[in-house]
C-alpha cells in the first residue's frame, strides 16, 4: 500500500520490489535460453566445417574439457556458479583431476569463447561501446526528425504536410530495413559519386577509414548511412505516435483553459500540450529499447559494423555457446531493465500514478 | 474550422450508426469503404495474392538454371531479370512470395491459436490462473525476440524433424508463432476483463450458461475487433520477421525462393545488378505497406466510437 505522505518511500519501494521480482524472471528466462542454446544435437562441435577433418578422439576430448560430456542441469549450474567447488578433466584425458576454474556468471565470469579462446566479456566489451555509439547517435536524430513532425502532423492536422507526414510514415514503417541497407548502398556508394574526387560519395560501411587518425568528417561519412537505414523506421513510428498523443491532448479541458487565457497557440502547443504527450512516448521509448537493440544487428551486419548484434551473428553462424549465452543474457537483462524502467519513468512524469 | 467539419462528422456518424438490424459485417464494411488507404491497401494486396497464385503459368521454372541467361536486367522476356543462375526473377518472386505470404497466413493462425485461449482463460477466470499465465506471458516479451529467432532457426536447420523438411515453411511459421503470441493473448485478456463485468454475461450466467459457452458464444464476439485487427498487423511483422530471417540465411533455405533469401543472394551481386535486390524488397514493401493500411482500415471500421476522418488515425 503507498502511503500518500510520502511519495519518496512508495516510490523506493516500489522499486525494490519490481528490481526483486526481476530476479526470478531473469532466472527463468536463464534456463529458457541455456536449454535453447544447448539443445542443438552434437553441440558446438559438430557445427560448421572443423568438425570434418577433426578425429573422434580428439572432438570426445575437446568435449571433456568445454565440460561438454557433462549432463544439461550440470552444465547449466557450472554456468551459473561456476566449477571451482568440482574436479574437471582439463586435459580431457577422461578422468577429473584439476580444481575447475571458472567461477559462473554469477560472479562475472561469462566463461571463454569456443571460437576465439577469449574471455567473452572481453570481446564484448570490445564491442558493446560501438553499439552504443551507433545507438544513440540513431536516437538522436530520430527524435530530432520525429517530434517536430509529429507535432506539426497534430498542430496542422488534415494539412498537407500532415497527409503527406503521415503517408510518408506508413511507407517508413513498411520498409524493411535490411533492404533499405542495401538501397542506401547502391544509391550512395555504386551510383552517386564525390564530383571532386570522383570516389564513391560515401562508405559503404565500417566505423572509420582505416589507416587514418581520427577524423571527424571521415566518422561523420561512416556514420551518415548506417543511421539512415536505422533511423526510418523509428522516425515513422514515434512521429506517428507522438501525432496521435498530440491530438487526444488537443481535446482535453486544461488546453481549452490554456487558449481561454489568451496564451498564444505556440505557447499552448509546446508548453502545454507536448509536455503531457511525451510522457507516454517515454514509457513507449523503454519498452521499445530492447527492440532499438536487437535492430542493430541488421544495420551492423550490412554496413560491417563492429558492435554487438554483429557478435552475435557469428557466434550463431559458429555455435559458439558462451558468446550466444552471454549475449542472450545481455539482452534479456536490457528488457527487463527497460520494462523497469518504463514503470518508473511513467511514474515519476506523471504524478496522477499511484504505487501500491 | 476543424472543430465543425468534426463535429459535423460526428452527427453523420451518429445518424449512421442508428441505422437499425445491420449486421456487424455489414457496419464493418461500410465503415472500411470509407478509408481510401485500406481499399487502395486490399486491392494491392490482391493483385500480389493473385499474381502468386497464378505463378505456375509462369513459362520458367523457379529453381532450374539457366546459364545461357545469366544476370540479365529486366526486359520483355524477363521483367525483374534473370538471377546469377539465370533464372527468372519475376517467376522466384511470385514463388517467393508463395512462401512469404504462407508463413505470415501460418503465423497469425498460430498466434491466434495460443493467443486466444491463453487470454481468455486468463481474463476469464482470473486468480491463480490469470497469475501463471501473465507471468508466462511477460517472460516471453522479454525474451530478446530477434536473437531467439536466430537462435532456433539455427538450432532447426541442423535437426532432422519427422515429417518436414529443415527450415521449411511450418518451421519456421511454428519458430515465429512461438514468439508473436504474446500481444494478443494481452489484448484478448484486456476485452475479456472489461466484458465479463458487463450485465449479458451476468444474465447468461444466471441462467447457468457454461463457462466454455460464456467465453465463446458471449464474451469472445463481442473481443473480435481489436483481435481481427491485432491479426491482420501480425501478418505484417510476420512477413516481416521471416524476410529478416531469410536475409541472414537462417531461414527458408535456398534454391526454394523466398523474399528475404532473394535479398540474401543478390547481396554480392547487388553493385552491378542492382535488379536484384530492388524487386523482391518492393515486393516485400508493397505487401506490407498494403497490409498496414488494412489493419489501419479495420481498426477504424471496427471502433464505433471513431469518427471516420479523411487521414489514417493511430
Amino acid at each position: 500500500m503507498g502511503c500518500p505522505c510520502s511519495p519518496e518511500g512508495s516510490v523506493g519501494r516500489y522499486i525494490i520490489r519490481r528490481l526483486l521480482q526481476s530476479i526470478p524472471m531473469l532466472f527463468l528466462l536463464s534456463v529458457v535460453l541455456f536449454t535453447l542454446v544447448n539443445i542443438a544435437p552434437g553441440g558446438p562441435l559438430a557445427g560448421h566445417g572443423r568438425s570434418r577433418h577433426m578425429k573422434p578422439e580428439k572432438a570426445e576430448m575437446l568435449k571433456r574439457q568445454f565440460g561438454l560430456d557433462q549432463p544439461m542441469p550440470l552444465q547449466y549450474v557450472i554456468w551459473l556458479i561456476g566449477n571451482d567447488w568440482m574436479k574437471v578433466d582439463a586435459d580431457g584425458d577422461g578422468v577429473a583431476e584439476s580444481r575447475g576454474e571458472r567461477r559462473g556468471i554469477l560472479r562475472g565470469d561469462f566463461g571463454f569463447s569456443f571460437q576465439t579462446r577469449q574471455p567473452v566479456l572481453d570481446e564484448i566489451a570490445q564491442r558493446l561501446p560501438n553499439t552504443i555509439y551507433l545507438m544513440s547517435i540513431t536516437l538522436i536524430v530520430v527524435a530530432i526528425i520525429a517530434i517536430p513532425i509529429g507535432v506539426l502532423s497534430a498542430v496542422k492536422q488534415y494539412s498537407i504536410f500532415d497527409i503527406v507526414a503521415t503517408t510518408l510514415s506508413f511507407m517508413g514503417q513498411a520498409v524493411p530495413e535490411f533492404w533499405l541497407g542495401m538501397i542506401l548502398i547502391l544509391i550512395f556508394y555504386a551510383w552517386l559519386q564525390n564530383p571532386i574526387t570522383g570516389e564513391p560519395l560515401l562508405p559503404p560501411g565500417g566505423m572509420k577509414s582505416l589507416g587514418t587518425g581520427f577524423n571527424l568528417w571521415d566518422r561523420v561519412q561512416h556514420l551518415i548511412l548506417p543511421v539512415t537505414m536505422g533511423m526510418v523506421g523509428w522516425v515513422a513510428w514515434y512521429s506517428r505516435f507522438l501525432r496521435s498523443g498530440m491530438l487526444d491532448i488537443v481535446h482535453q479541458d486544461y488546453i481549452r483553459t490554456a487558449r481561454a487565457k489568451g496564451l498564444s497557440e505556440r505557447l499552448v502547443m509546446y508548453r502545454h500540450a507536448l509536455k503531457n504527450a511525451l510522457i507516454p512516448l517515454v514509457t513507449i521509448f523503454a519498452l521499445d529499447l530492447p527492440y532499438i537493440f536487437a535492430g542493430s544487428l541488421y544495420v551492423e551486419l550490412i554496413f560491417s559494423w563492429p558492435g554487438m548484434g554483429r557478435l552475435y551473428y557469428q557466434a550463431a553462424t559458429k555455435r559458439d555457446y558462451p558468446m550466444l549465452m552471454a549475449i542472450l543474457i545481455i539482452a534479456s537483462g536490457i528488457t527487463v531493465g527497460a520494462n523497469l524502467l518504463a514503470d518508473i519513468a511513467y511514474g515519476m512524469l506523471d504524478p496522477r500514478v499511484r504505487y501500491d | 474550422m476543424t472543430e465543425t467539419t468534426e463535429s459535423a462528422e460526428r452527427i453523420s456518424h451518429w445518424e449512421d450508426g442508428t441505422r437499425a438490424h445491420e449486421t456487424m459485417a455489414t457496419m464493418v464494411w461500410r465503415r472500411f469503404r470509407r478509408h481510401p488507404g485500406a481499399i487502395a491497401g486490399a486491392i494491392v494486396l490482391g493483385i500480389i495474392i493473385l499474381g502468386v497464385v497464378l505463378a505456375p503459368l509462369s513459362p520458367y521454372d523457379a529453381e532450374t538454371s539457366d546459364i545461357s541467361s545469366r544476370l540479365e536486367p529486366p526486359s520483355l522476356a524477363h521483367p525483374f531479370g534473370t538471377d546469377a543462375l539465370g533464372r527468372d526473377m519475376l517467376t522466384r518472386c511470385l514463388y517467393g512470395g508463395r512462401i512469404s505470404l504462407t508463413v505470415g497466413f501460418l503465423v497469425v493462425i498460430i498466434t491466434l491459436v495460443i493467443g486466444v485461449p491463453v487470454g481468455a482463460v486468463s481474463g476469464f477466470f482470473g486468480g491463480w490462473l490469470d497469475n501463471v499465465l501473465m507471468r508466462i506471458t511477460d517472460a516471453a516479451l522479454s525474451l530478446p525476440a530477434l536473437m531467439v529467432l536466430i537462435l532456433l532457426s539455427a538450432i532447426l536447420r541442423e535437426i532432422e524433424l519427422p515429417f518436414v523438411e529443415r527450415n521449411n515453411v511450418i518451421t519456421i511459421a511454428m519458430v515465429i508463432g512461438a514468439l508473436s503470441w504474446m500481444t494478443v493473448a494481452r489484448l484478448v485478456r484486456a476485452s475479456f476483463l472489461t466484458i465479463r463485468e458487463q450485465e449479458f454475461v451476468l444474465a447468461a450466467r444466471c441462467i447457468g450458461t457454461p463457462n466454455l459457452r460464456m467465453m465463446a458464444r458471449h464474451i469472445l464476439p463481442n473481443a473480435i475487433g481489436p483481435i481481427i485487427v491485432e491479426a491482420t498487423l501480425e501478418m505484417g511483422y510476420a512477413i516481416m520477421e521471416e524476410a529478416g530471417l531469410s536475409f541472414l540465411g537462417f531461414g527458408i533455405q535456398p534454391p526454394t525462393p523466398s523474399w528475404g533469401n532473394l535479398l540474401n543472394s543478390a547481396w554480392e551481386h547487388m553493385v552491378k545488378h542492382p535488379w536484384l535486390p530492388i524487386f523482391p524488397g518492393i515486393m516485400i514493401f508493397l505487401t506490407i505497406i498494403s497490409i498496414n493500411y488494412i489493419g489501419d482500415g479495420l481498426r477504424d471500421a471496427f471502433d464505433p466510437h471513431k469518427v471516420l476522418q479523411k487521414v489514417g488515425e493511430v
